[in-house]
């Protein structure tokens, strides 16, 4: 009972802010938004019993992606207004096109778990009894998929050196770090012995 | 009893609100990355609502090399997004010619 309300309140939330995230005028709005739908997606991931992931769309989606949207979003200055300019004469095709789309991937839903003909001893990795969800996860990503584990933090890293890459921009005007001049440099280059008569000073 | 079935139709319609998003917004290349976000968020619910119901844990496995490849896909994107405003002040999705594809 308790898990039936917490799911219809979690799908509820997370399809009205999806909804919100499309259609709010402002895009730090639709950020927001976002970042409704990602909580409640986390909450049905929890009900599903998969903590691991909930934990994930917390920690990558909600503070990292959606923190990076809010970062852009403030950054560029733009008037939005005028990119709504097509949304009333989209509306009537997309809607039409999007009843479509849910009808016939619900229709396929409904078919694929009615032939009820899953044969559930091929499955490659069956959830283990009394082991906790993130234990089984690791076990499993540590030994039979550590190369595919290992190729995603490979995407995560060309995806960090692309971002720096594409963003980075030399400006004038500024004194960056010169670190080949820096050790380069000897002693007898920095300092200067002078015995100066008295009374006269130094001349630097 | 909450089944697979409820957890499918939530994730079909989280899939199309993302494809409506990109219909209604198809001049805002930013709420354009964000109906993406949502779209690849209904395929980790659908991996996450299989994964559960049939006891098996490599849709979970796969549903995080799918967010992985998101957060690397929003960095990118953004990053393009913030040197194309740099060079022509403008996002607006009709002006991007440059290349006359």
């Amino acid at each position: 009972m308790i898990q039936a309300i917490a799911f219809y309140l979690f799908a509820i939330v997370v399809i009205a802010a999806a909804a919100m995230t499309i259609s709010a005028r402002n895009p730090v709005h639709s950020v927001l938004w976002l970042i409704l739908a990602f909580f409640n997606a986390a909450g049905l991931m929890v009900l599903m019993g998969a903590e691991f992931i909930a934990m994930l769309l917390v920690i990558v989606y909600v503070g990292a992606v959606a923190v990076l949207f809010l970062f852009v979003v403030m950054m560029l200055d733009i008037d939005f207004a005028e990119f709504r300019a097509g949304f009333v004469r989209y509306l009537p095709v997309g809607l039409a096109l999007a009843v479509l789309l849910v009808v016939e991937i619900i229709f396929y839903g409904f078919a694929v778990w009615q032939t009820d003909s899953l044969q559930l001893a091929r499955r490659v990795a069956p959830t283990p009894e009394s082991v906790p969800n993130i234990q089984a996860i690791g076990d499993l990503l540590y030994t039979r998929y550590l190369f595919v584990f290992e190729g995603a933090g490979l995407v995560l890293l060309v995806a960090m050196i692309g971002a720096i890459v594409l963003t980075q921009r030399q400006r004038g005007g500024t004194r960056p770090q010169n670190i080949a001049r820096q050790n380069a440099r000897r002693p007898w280059e920095a300092i200067r012995k002078v015995q100066p008569p008295v009374g006269q000073g130094v001349e630097l | 009893m909450i089944g697979l079935t409820h957890y499918i139709v939530v994730g079909a319609i989280l899939f199309t609100m993302g494809v409506l998003g990109i219909f209604l917004n198809r001049k805002n290349i930013i709420v354009i990355l964000m109906a993406i976000e949502l779209i690849l968020l209904a395929v980790n619910i659908n991996l996450v609502a299989f994964s559960a119901a049939l006891d098996d844990l490599v849709g979970q496995v796969f549903a995080m090399f799918v967010l992985t490849v998101a957060a690397g896909e929003a960095a990118v994107g953004l990053a393009i997004l913030v040197i194309y405003f740099r060079g022509r002040g403008t996002i607006a999705v009709d002006d991007v010619n440059r290349m006359k594809g």
